[in-house]
């Protein structure tokens, strides 16, 4: 099969590769109709994620067709599904409560034992994210293997366009998580770093929870005005001083609630030179470090943070004693997507959640390098890429 | 070579601020030796394998201790049928069970196997199975799991210890390659593998084909 693969820093291609195959009894495989490249990916583009490996599939954001299934998975041939980027074996401790991404079963033991001595303990299998991660082989490819395929999956109905639901795998319920664990009460008024997709979809999210106001700080001004559409207002922060407009916005109190949809984006992840790399760009403008801690400062007294960006290593100047003081709320994680499926799709089939809107390029997967190079470099205009793997180059 | 003239010139300020900055670490820590001087210490709560200071005569000790989402008794069943072993320990190639003995296939390095031949020495079901190794074996070892009722309905914790003590010579080398290299790894890892199985029914593994 075609598959997008890694080969190093800004290394990427589409190789042939052998097909996946059914190896344990509850997977399933997939012939894949649409896979998007995430802002995660552009880590692993980036060359700053430990673990990978020449030859990598990456792609966590995928649905397809089911064209196999093992003897315990419960879909059938021909369904058409979309995947969760966390992998979950539905029968842990932290699954049965919801807790997906913290599944403790689904992570190969012979890859745990990194995070475990990184993080105390070992995290959860992602798709197509590092062998820290599992190693497991993404969605950017004709064809990928699900394992769990009995609690990931969820079978889409007649009369949605794949567009309208790919995101379900990731960066809608990832916004939605984000909004959610910022606690948004009636009337808050809510900040959020970064308008790239998942903050797009926190905006919408926190709109749907009761926010009086959400203000998006971002550069670009393609993605303001998609978070404008959304109905926010907008900091850009390359012309207003951010913390003075919170306070003002805010009516002197600084926001309720504020989301750190940023992460790691521009920075080295590497646990054994983060400590050093954050050392050394302290200051040096908009970094990632840089969004969380402004939003530490901003965020008023008895306050919510809600940190869905991606971090791995380690922190400078992390303004803790801020966050003690003003009675802060912290809340973080890889997003528990199986927990949001049914409810989030319902919501796409009310119409209440836009999940299009965002979708500014469409490419043949045997575009993808194109698609990773424009998405890193012309952010302004290339929001979201969705790769479609059957169809012609142009 | 600025920088070179620029830190001869300061070495003797910098050497005296390293000095005073040791000086002051040397304080503090004799300081924190002697305050709140604790003359003896009772045993605390946790597995004797924890402690910091590790001495069994001559044996070393590697165990681990993981909850596992079942009952006591099916988990104990599922161990105390010795030959589902090789399912989740990874270096087990064959048990085969002869009344109270049990003969252990282990692989070693460079394709050698080690043998080793156990002797039930406790069975209590469903709470814990010790075993020892005979005469009749490549390494002097003996193990032991305990099968507890996890507190708030959460399963079964089942803790495993393993002490050996390799014998001298080619053999031992081999032996502390396989035991010695990662022990601690080597048992986290088989015990992942039992829970895995035991609550999600398989194994996790990223290939995408099965050669």
């Amino acid at each position: 099969m075609r598959a997008l693969t890694w080969h190093g820093r800004h290394d990427v291609r589409v190789d042939t590769v052998p097909d996946p195959e059914i190896i344990n009894p509850r997977d399933a495989i997939l012939e894949v109709t649409s896979t998007a490249i995430c802002g995660s990916d552009l880590h692993l583009y980036d060359g700053v994620i430990p673990g990978m490996m020449s030859g990598d599939i990456l792609g966590h954001e995928f649905m397809g067709r089911v064209v196999d299934v093992g003897p315990k998975s419960t879909l059938k041939v021909g369904q058409r599904v979309v995947v969760p980027f966390t992998i979950s074996c539905g029968a842990c401790f932290f699954c049965q409560k919801q807790l997906y991404s913290a599944c403790d079963n689904s992570n190969p033991v012979e890859k745990q034992d990194v995070t475990e001595n990184l993080y105390g303990h070992a995290v959860s299998a992602l798709f197509g994210y590092s062998h820290l991660t599992g190693g497991y082989p993404g969605g950017q490819a004709e064809y990928v293997r699900v394992p769990f395929s009995d609690i990931g999956p969820i079978v889409i109905p007649d009369g949605f366009d794949d567009d309208e639901v790919l995101f379900l795998s990731d960066i809608l319920p990832t916004g939605w998580m984000a909004a959610e664990n910022a606690g948004i009460e009636d009337g808050d008024t809510v900040a959020v770093w970064g308008c790239g997709p998942v903050g797009l979809f926190a905006i919408q999210a926190a709109k749907l929870m009761g926010a009086a106001r959400v203000i998006a700080i971002d550069e670009f001004p393609a993605r303001l005005d998609l978070a404008r559409q959304m109905g926010a207002d907008v900091i850009d922060f390359k012309q207003t001083h951010v913390l003075d407009a919170l306070m003002d916005m805010s009516g002197g109190m600084g926001p309720d609630a504020v989301i750190d949809a940023v992460g790691m984006e521009s920075h080295g992840f590497a646990p054994d030179t983060v400590m050093d790399n954050v050392k050394q760009r302290v200051g040096m403008g908009a970094d990632s470090a840089h969004a969380l801690r402004e939003a530490i400062m901003a965020v008023r007294k008895g306050g919510r943070i809600s940190i869905p960006g991606v971090y791995g290593g380690f922190l400078d100047k992390f303004p803790l004693g801020a966050l003690m003081e003003k009675g802060v709320q912290v809340k973080s994680g890889q997003t528990h997507v199986q927990r949001y499926l049914d409810e989030l799709l319902r919501r796409i089939g009310d119409g209440e959640i836009d999940t299009t809107f965002l979708i500014s390029h469409r490419l043949p997967l045997e575009d993808a390098a194109r698609g990773y190079e424009n998405f890193r470099y012309n952010q302004n205009e290339w929001t979201k890429v969705i790769l479609k793997p059957g169809t012609m180059s142009n | 070579m600025t920088n070179r003239h620029r830190s001869g010139r300061n070495s003797g300020l910098g050497a005296l601020v390293v000095t005073a900055a040791g000086l002051a670490g040397a304080a503090l820590f004799y300081q924190a030796q002697t305050r709140n001087r604790v003359a003896s210490r009772p045993p605390d709560s946790a597995p004797g394998r924890t402690a910091r200071q590790l001495r069994f005569g001559r044996k070393a000790v590697v165990g681990r201790t993981v909850t596992i989402d079942r009952p006591r008794s099916d988990i104990y069943a599922y161990w105390r049928n010795f030959e589902n072993l090789p399912t989740f320990m990874e270096n087990v190639r064959e048990i085969s069970v002869d009344g109270d003995l049990t003969h252990w296939t282990i692989t070693g390095p460079l394709g050698r196997d080690i043998h080793v031949e156990t002797r039930i020495v406790t069975d209590d079901a469903p709470t814990q199975i010790a075993w020892q190794s005979t005469e009749n074996s490549d390494i002097e070892t003996q193990g032991k799991v305990h099968f507890h009722d996890a507190p708030g309905g959460r399963g079964t914790q089942v803790e495993a210890i393993i002490a050996y003590k390799p014998p001298m010579g080619e053999l031992g080398r081999w032996v502390a390659k396989v035991f010695q290299a990662e022990p601690h790894l080597q048992g986290r890892r088989e015990l992942k593998r039992l829970k895995m199985l035991l609550e999600a029914g398989e194994i996790a593994t990223s290939a995408n084909r099965k050669s």
